[in-house]
């Protein structure tokens, strides 16, 4: 995965995190060229389209778009698989996630993708197993 | 109080900052919250350090410049307790990326905090590094790393992993360190620590042959259990997604397999049976289950060959093809382009089901369906496939059309069996999306035409037709235009006529209707006027009941902004006015164009011919090099023969031999030289018995064309001279200003550089009319060049008048000719002309100049024509 964006309609990143190095200017035309992309697409077309050089998975919850950059090798379904995965940890962490609770909550959002993404890569699959450590990091704080 | 001070908690900010109702007010709020914090920065704020810093990310996060707060990362890292370590990581990796160089400072702490005693800092740690650690980090810390891969927690150990991951990736030296406890991780049973382990594998096998040779020894038949184990097992709630255990794992041990299995016919034969297992056995109509079955189907694809398997991977594609999903055709069209390689015949199958995707409305879909479809043509099924895409063509969208286009006329060149088919697509590519059209597909096109002799009254007759329907696509135009100057007759006498053409009547005034109208359109670029005024120049010799005509509509170019159409206007104006007599041969039909020739030039193999010598190019007006943009397209030739010379000029394909040619003459020569390997043997300028092995490329000089009809084709190194030209255009009625100006002599002779070795001055040829005399000169600093002043004598007792010297060398040399004094010769060596001619012998001191030379005047109204060798260079020159 070279980088994962959570954007609304109107464009504004809720969510960014980058597993590859970019200069800040080259990450808000990213952001804005995959915002285009992703906003346009009729929903009856695929979940992938191609960006750059890679490809871009992407799929639309309520308001918000979950995209994924992955390399041109790897598999589309499984990452759409993933997408969801990722969403469904997020709605039983925050009960019913909204846009907003992820606005406010975003370091606890970002903490959450580091459990279940690292380097690139998945890094655990069990929704049970990363709630169980979120509570477990949360206690410390 | 300030509701802005460091007190404020991050809701509030967040609040803030959302209430805003304009972006003004909202830069407004982040400024002062900035100045807040810049200000806690400063005072070295511990308490509030890390609100601060999760505003300082929210704010990041909304795109605003916080470079202030990289520090405050390093200090909150550095800090004891676990929340404010979080953040600070958390800060760590979003403000900043591994090519900073404040990350270096990081590198003691993250040490650390690797051997820290909590656990869930030593993840933390761990955490970032993966994320974002760069080259020098990864060598200091990998020690650390590998110990922590069995370290005793399985949170820690699957962080490890990935952590490894990048450091391979950034440093694949070390990847002998990590192989045996790699190895270990595969036997985890906890699902998180496996999935990483297989990943950390994977990657560890494209890093490095050994680790992959490790690998298949060792773990194939592991891995094997492991996914029948998972393929098999009862429902676990935990990792269930719609129905299926853990697919993710399934599919990265699928993937671990198929780089195991791939080239290696032993730990292929293992997998045989759990891949079929799991090609037939997993559900098809969720994601998850389709998600494994494509990654099934790939691995069996690469793995070694096994028939039974394939049909199964191949069906099921089939399968995926017509499911109703887009999501999975798509997948299915990828998956069917590797298929190709391995069988083709099953992948033929399905090319209706393809062909219809092919106009599917979704982008994707399309793309891959037509790349597709390019794989998928072979003999038998082109001429259908490239109807259907050339119907579709008509319909398809702009951005769709170019890769369409590009495409039709590939599989068009590379699969046409007659040529009438070729032409026949072509010209229905061309009416569609002519504009979508590369040049090099119009010249290949008219390479073809011009070889396919027995089609050029039909192909004429049908370009005339579809010009008339399309005449805005600028392709279609050029070629239509092209080829009504050369076989104009053939379209007004309806020669040729096939059997299935139906009989059309096109006057002379049509033909030159149509490139009227071509030529005066205003969207017309440059290219396409100048090759009009070319095709018009022709048409007024075969047609010369419409010469008058033709004149007129030349003429309005003369006094046209662009050079290029000033310069052909008033030349072809002046050919028309008052050369006859060899304006029927200077417009005679192109020599035949050679295919083979024209293939391998495209393949950029050949640098090709063309004035050597660009003196031509330098002095005289007519011989400016032009602006490379633009293509330079011969007076008469149009297409193929010239060069395309190597990258430095550009590459453009149609040059002008005639001297605006803008290649730098070394790189020509030392190209030349390459190309042609060994002989010597001096390439006649105007060749009468040209060398068979040259016979492909003609120049398309002028006054080369004049001996075209002698014989086939010329080409080489000639370097007539723009004097000729021009001599021959300023014949004495003072034609307007401009001609005069196309005079360009200027008796411009070089200064002799007497300086220098001097050398003996040679008869360089003798007649009975006609004596010519060499004087050399070389310069000091450049040994290889030498400047020869020539001298020509009239010995008999006739005026010579139209007096043209030219000369032809070898390719190791290069010769450059200035103009002469005169081309006036008088009488019994009255007086004599004068011309200076430039050198350059790329091979001084091995071999000495040779030069043919042909002199050309007229003595008596009488043409005389003479030729000779000069061998008798002093050597050493």
């Amino acid at each position: 995965i070279r980088f994962i964006l959570l954007q609304n309609r109107q464009g504004k990143t809720r969510l960014a995190k980058y597993y590859i190095p970019l200069e800040e200017s080259e990450k808000h035309k990213v952001e804005y060229e995959v915002h285009r992309l992703v906003v346009n697409r009729d929903p009856k077309f695929t979940n992938f389209v191609e960006f750059r050089t890679h490809k871009v998975i992407y799929r639309r919850y309520a308001g918000l778009f979950f995209s994924l950059c992955v390399d041109m090798t790897d598999n589309e379904l499984a990452y759409l698989e993933s997408i969801h995965l990722f969403v469904e940890i997020l709605d039983h962490f925050f009960s019913n996630v909204c846009e907003l609770d992820l606005v406010f909550n975003f370091h606890k959002v970002y903490l959450i993708l580091d459990e279940f993404i690292l380097a690139g890569e998945l890094q655990e699959t069990s929704k049970r197993a990363i709630i169980e450590r979120m509570g477990e990091l949360e206690k410390l704080e | 109080m300030n509701p802005f001070s460091s007190g404020t908690r991050l809701r509030d900010m967040i609040r803030a900052i959302r209430a805003c109702k304009t972006a003004a007010e909202e830069r407004g709020v982040v400024r002062k919250e900035c100045a807040a914090i810049r200000a806690a920065v400063s005072e070295n704020d511990q308490e509030y350090r890390h609100r601060n810093l999760a505003k300082l990310m929210f704010i990041h996060m909304l795109g605003y410049p916080t470079h202030f707060g990289q520090m405050e990362c390093l200090k909150l890292i550095a800090s004891a307790g676990f929340p404010e370590k979080r953040i600070g990581y958390l800060g760590l990796m979003l403000l900043l990326d591994e090519r900073q160089e404040v990350l270096m400072l990081v590198t003691n702490s993250l040490k650390q905090d690797l051997n820290h005693t909590n656990q869930y800092i030593v993840g933390l740690a761990l955490c970032a590094l993966g994320n974002i650690c760069s080259a020098e980090m990864a060598r200091d810390l990998a020690p650390e790393v590998e110990r922590l891969l069995q370290f005793r927690d399985p949170n820690i150990r699957k962080k490890a992993a990935l952590c490894s991951i990048r450091i391979i990736k950034k440093v694949p030296d070390l990847a002998e360190n990590f192989t045996n406890p790699a190895a270990s991780l595969l036997k985890e049973k906890h699902h998180g620590v496996l999935i990483t382990g297989l990943q950390l594998c994977t990657d560890l096998c494209k890093a490095s042959e050994e680790a992959l040779e490790y690998f298949r020894k060792k773990c194939t038949e592991g891995v094997v259990k492991v996914l029948k184990d998972i393929a098999n097992s009862p429902y676990a709630p935990e990792y269930d997604i719609s129905g299926i255990t853990d697919p993710f794992l399934h599919i990265r041990l699928l993937r671990f397999l198929r780089i195991l299995g791939q080239g290696d016919a032993d730990a292929s034969d293992c997998m045989n049976d759990i891949l079929a297992q799991v090609a037939t056995k997993t559900e098809s109509n969720k994601n998850a289950g389709n998600a494994i079955l494509y990654e099934c189907v790939e691995t069996i694809m690469s793995i070694e060959d096994n028939s039974g398997l394939r049909v199964l991977a191949i069906n099921i594609l089939g399968r995926f093809l017509s499911n109703r999903d887009n999501n999975i055709r798509y997948v299915a069209l990828n998956m069917l382009m590797k298929a190709i390689t391995v069988d083709t015949q099953a992948v033929q199958r399905h090319r209706a089901t393809i062909l219809e995707c092919v106009k599917d409305s979704d982008a994707s879909i399309r793309k891959r369906a037509l790349e597709l479809v390019f794989l998928l043509v072979n003999d038998s099924n082109v001429k259908p496939l490239t109807k259907e895409l050339i119907e579709y063509l008509e319909v398809s969208d702009q951005e769709f059309k170019g890769d369409l286009t590009a495409k039709i006329c590939s599989i068009v060149e590379k699969f046409s069996t007659d040529k009438i088919w070729y032409i026949d697509q072509m010209l229905k590519v061309l009416s569609e999306a002519g504009n979508f059209v590369k040049d090099e597909v119009w010249h290949a096109l008219i390479v073809v035409i011009s070889n396919a002799s027995n089609l050029h009254g039909y192909t004429v007759r049908s370009l005339c037709k579809a010009v008339q329907t399309s005449g805005e696509q600028e392709s279609l135009v050029r070629v239509a235009v092209w080829c009504i100057g050369e076989y104009g007759e053939m379209l007004v006498n309806s020669t040729g006529m096939l059997d299935i053409e139906e009989p059309i009547t096109v006057t002379e005034s049509d033909a030159v209707d149509v490139i009227e109208i071509a030529i005066k359109r205003h969207t017309s670029d440059l290219t396409t006027r100048a090759m009009c005024l070319s095709a018009l120049l022709k048409l007024s010799s075969r047609f010369p009941a419409c010469s008058q005509r033709i004149k007129d509509i030349i003429i309005q170019y003369k006094g046209s902004l662009v050079l290029e159409l000033q310069q052909r206007s008033i030349e072809f104006n002046s050919i028309i006015e008052k050369h006859h007599n060899i304006r029927s041969l200077l417009v005679e039909r192109m020599p035949v164009l050679d295919e083979a020739t024209y293939n391998g030039r495209r393949a950029g193999s050949l640098p090709g011919t063309a004035s050597a010598s660009n003196g031509a190019a330098l002095n005289l007006p007519n011989g400016v090099a032009k602006p490379p943009a633009a293509p330079l397209v011969d007076l008469l030739d149009l297409s193929s023969d010239d060069v395309p010379t190597p990258s430095p000029s550009g590459g453009d394909f149609l040059q002008d031999l005639l001297g605006v040619d803008l290649s730098p003459a070394s790189s020509q020569s030392g190209t030349i030289q390459a190309q042609k390997s060994g002989t010597d043997v001096l390439l006649d300028l105007l060749s009468i018995g040209t060398p068979p092995a040259r016979s492909s490329s003609s120049t398309s000089d002028i006054l080369s064309s004049i001996q075209d009809n002698k014989t086939s084709s010329g080409t080489l190194e000639r370097l007539s001279s723009p004097s000729a030209l021009s001599a021959q255009s300023s014949s004495p009625a003072g034609g307007s200003p401009i001609m005069d100006l196309l005079d360009g002599f200027a008796p411009n002779l070089a200064t002799q550089e007497n300086n220098g070795p001097s050398y003996p001055s040679i008869v360089a040829f003798e007649s009975s009319s006609l004596k010519l005399m060499f004087n050399f000169s070389k310069s000091p600093g450049n040994p290889q060049a030498t400047t020869i002043q020539a001298t020509f004598t009239n010995k008999s007792t006739n005026i010579f008048t139209d007096f043209i010297f030219q000369a032809a060398v070898p390719k190791f040399l290069q010769l450059h000719l200035d103009p002469a004094s005169s081309n006036t010769l008088p009488a019994s060596g009255n007086e004599s002309i004068t011309q200076d001619l430039r050198v350059t012998n790329s091979q001084h001191g091995k071999k000495s100049l040779v030069m043919r030379i042909r002199i050309a005047y007229k003595a008596n109204s009488k043409d005389v024509l003479e030729e000779g060798q000069i061998n008798n260079f002093p050597r050493g020159l």
